[in-house]
């Protein structure tokens, strides 16, 4: 058996089988980085290239592991080192990898649909790392596993999302996977931050973070990114942290044993309050863990992977 | 020189003529309109015959909004190529937009394309001079000089005239030399970053939306400032339900102002973006199904005045990218008579009423007082129409040097099977 796809572009496009499948097989390579020995020749003389138009530490080093430790030939190629500041368009960047033959080509890129983009004109596999505000299929993934390992199931949970719900694709893609497995989402920020016509997916929308989290089984902070404040979306740090941060008054409204989730990095005292994020009801990094896992049963599912 | 066209039922809503009819042009002039069973014979023994048994004669399609491209981005289109891809569209006149490179903000920009126009254009040419220098929205460009080097209305089009005070003098001054202002209306502040229309098609996509709300807020502005000033306000592009009801309570009180829609706002809806096609980009943009029946009443019940296609060619280069990075503009000129026909064929619109959309009222409002009618004297520009004629749009079909349609690969119907302008079938 295999999955039905042959890029990951979104969750959308995932059948709930092939959600599971994915699951399942990260699962089984999840021990393989607990091993003395952190290597399996399952990816053997595959290629695998990580195309980063946008900076990123966890999702390229963890996609960067994931190939290593799978033993395919990784290698990292990011937009400042690369030819795109020379002008050149992201269909010749990956006409000229392609030239080259990889197997799988593990892409984020600032424009929503870059993915969907490279899929049409390449015949390599293409794992989607983010695009713009679009989709994050692969955190979605590893969100998910994480919360299977927590509660044991998904099916019936209510998962409320904290953040910039606008500009996210984390937020997107979990609303996406979570509604698919049953979950019951609501999302929280400011209005600014509440795209148009998001209801349509099932979620209810919050802009009091106490009736948000009201019963909740899990709570996903987003980060803010300081860096991108601009856009007067809310006027200071200090106001969004008091009406919209996860900290020990907000979490009181949430279940008792609440699962607190971030995709990090996260911004301690910002979004949440350090004494929560390190608290035992944080899983931010056993979600990096996974993630891992999420990685290489991705690479091994589509750049071609053998069990032999 | 002179030409019979027989056999054509012949339609010019003006005259109430909805018949079939024998048309007699000499000298670039409509000589006469005789009784079809005439022997042609016996009305010029020497002319030219042309049999148009089966199809339907118009007066001369008009297409008030198009980029021509010339001067300055001849890759994308040129007067010559912009003029064949009218001609083959059905269309025998095309009012060109000033955002060329020089932007036709001067009389020696507006006599170049006039120049050109003469010597390549098989389709009559009348371009729009530049509401502010280098379209900047700060200073007023030279109206009287355009106007008497040939210009033929006023636009920013592309972008639009942010300040309400420039918006003031250009209406002022336009006023001053009796020319038609073709507003863009677009809030750039409220569409800023969009890249399409603002909805739940946008959220899913990730895509930075443009609401609606960018497009009304200046209506209802320049709409205002119409009123203040007296000035003849035309506005392109109508694209949203919020937008025509806007326009309908003004025309209501009185005010100066006539607009137009494009055959994508009454063809289709946002949700059909799928996959990140960037041939369905454009601004403004593809709006919801709600609106898109708003536009068709408004087309129905003359809120609408025009249809105008918004022509806007661009090189497969510049659509062949991220979709955020990809130019805005559908190549329109080519579809926009079958797409209008769906509409008659739909029951949403008369024959006599897309004949007053695509030709009369943009002559009207044009003031080309012998175009868009057929009668005696009038201008011999006429559309021949094959109303069944069947075909699936490909790109080496289209003349235009623009291929970016989001209607390629799809059954259109309907087509014009010549054109005649000044008297004379245009080769395409």
């Amino acid at each position: 058996m295999g999955l039905a796809i042959k890029h990951l572009l979104d969750v959308y496009s995932l059948s709930k089988e092939d959600v599971m499948y994915i699951l399942d097989t990260a699962d089984t390579f999840k021990d393989i980085s607990t091993r003395d020995i952190k290597k399996v020749p399952t990816l053997r003389g595959k290629t695998v290239i990580n195309l980063f138009f946008e900076p990123s530490t966890r999702t390229r080093t963890s996609f960067e592991l994931a190939g290593k430790r799978l033993s395919a030939d990784t290698i990292n190629i990011s937009a400042s080192a690369s030819s795109v500041t020379k002008g050149e368009t992201l269909l010749d960047t990956l006409k000229n990898l392609e030239a080259m033959n990889p197997d799988a080509v593990v892409m984020r890129h600032l424009a929503s649909g870059a993915a969907h983009f490279a899929a049409k004109h390449v015949n390599f596999a293409i794992i989607n790392a983010g695009d713009g505000r679009h989709a994050h299929p692969t955190q979605a993934l590893l969100d998910l596993m994480t919360i299977r390992d927590c509660k044991g199931k998904a099916d019936g949970l209510k998962v409320t999302i904290v953040g910039d719900i606008n500009r996210s694709r984390v937020a997107r893609s979990n609303i996406h996977l979570l509604s698919k497995v049953g979950c019951d989402v609501s999302v929280c920020a400011p209005a600014s931050m509440i795209p148009a016509g998001i209801e349509q997916l099932g979620v209810k929308v919050h802009y009091n973070i106490k009736d948000a989290l009201d019963g909740a089984d899990v709570v996903m902070m987003l980060r803010i990114q300081k860096e991108r404040h601009g856009g007067n979306y809310f006027p200071t740090l200090r106001e969004y942290s008091r009406y919209f941060s996860l900290n020990k008054e907000t979490i009181k409204y949430a279940k008792e044993d609440v699962t607190v989730m971030h995709p990090g990095p996260i911004n301690r005292g910002v979004e949440i309050a350090s004494d929560i994020a390190d608290s035992e009801l944080s899983v931010i990094l056993p979600q990096v863990t996974n993630g891992l896992a999420i990685r290489m049963a991705l690479l091994f599912l589509l750049a071609g992977g053998s069990r032999q | 020189m002179s030409l019979i066209i027989t056999g054509a039922h012949v339609i010019s809503p003006k005259e109430n003529i909805d018949r079939k009819l024998t048309i007699y042009i000499k000298e670039g002039k409509i000589a006469a309109l005789h009784d079809s069973d005439t022997d042609p014979k016996t009305i010029d023994k020497v002319a030219e015959l042309f049999d148009a048994t089966g199809l339907t004669v118009t007066p001369g399609l008009i297409d008030m909004h198009v980029h021509l491209r010339e001067p300055g981005y001849e890759y994308k289109e040129d007067i010559a190529s912009g003029a064949r891809a009218a001609a083959r569209g059905g269309f025998t006149s095309v009012v060109c937009m000033a955002n060329t490179c020089p932007v036709n903000d001067n009389a020696s920009v507006t006599r170049y394309i006039i120049d050109k126009a003469e010597k390549g254009a098989c389709v009559n040419v009348f371009p729009v001079g530049a509401m502010t220098l280098g379209l900047d929205g700060k200073a007023l460009s030279e109206y009287g000089d355009m106007k008497e080097a040939g210009a033929i209305a006023l636009s920013d089009d592309g972008k639009p005239v942010m300040d309400a005070l420039m918006t003031r003098r250009v209406m002022e001054y336009a006023k001053t030399f009796d020319m038609l202002c073709i507003s863009h209306c677009e809030d750039a502040t409220l569409a800023k970053g969009g890249a399409m229309n603002e909805g739940f098609t946008s959220t899913l996509l990730g895509l930075t939306g443009i609401p609606a709300a960018a497009e009304e807020v200046m209506i209802a502005r320049d709409i205002i400032i119409a009123g203040l000033t007296g000035a003849r306000l035309h506005i392109a592009h109508v694209s949203s339900a919020g937008a025509l009801e806007i326009i309908k309570s003004a025309k209501a009180r009185g005010v100066s102002v006539t607009c137009e829609t494009a055959p994508h706002y009454f063809t289709l809806i946002d949700s059909d973006i799928t996959d990140y096609d960037t041939n369905y980009k454009v601004n403004p943009p593809i709006r919801s199904d709600a609106d898109r029946q708003t536009i068709i009443t408004g087309v129905r019940d003359g809120t609408i005045d025009v249809i105008a296609s918004d022509h806007a060619p661009h090189h497969a280069d510049e659509k062949k990218v991220e979709f955020i990075n990809a130019a805005f503009g559908i190549s329109g000129i080519e579809t926009m008579l079958p797409l209008t026909l769906k509409l008659v064929r739909e029951d949403n619109l008369t024959m006599n009423d897309l004949v007053a959309r695509l030709s009369e009222a943009p002559a009207r409002i044009l003031g080309l007082e012998n175009k868009g009618v057929i009668r005696e004297g009038a201008d011999a520009d006429l559309t021949l129409i094959d109303m069944d004629k069947k075909y699936t749009l490909c790109a080496d079909d289209l003349r235009s040097k623009g291929k970016n349609s989001p209607f390629l690969g799809r059954e259109l119907q309907g087509r014009a099977t010549s054109v005649i302008v000044g008297g004379k079938k245009v080769d395409w």
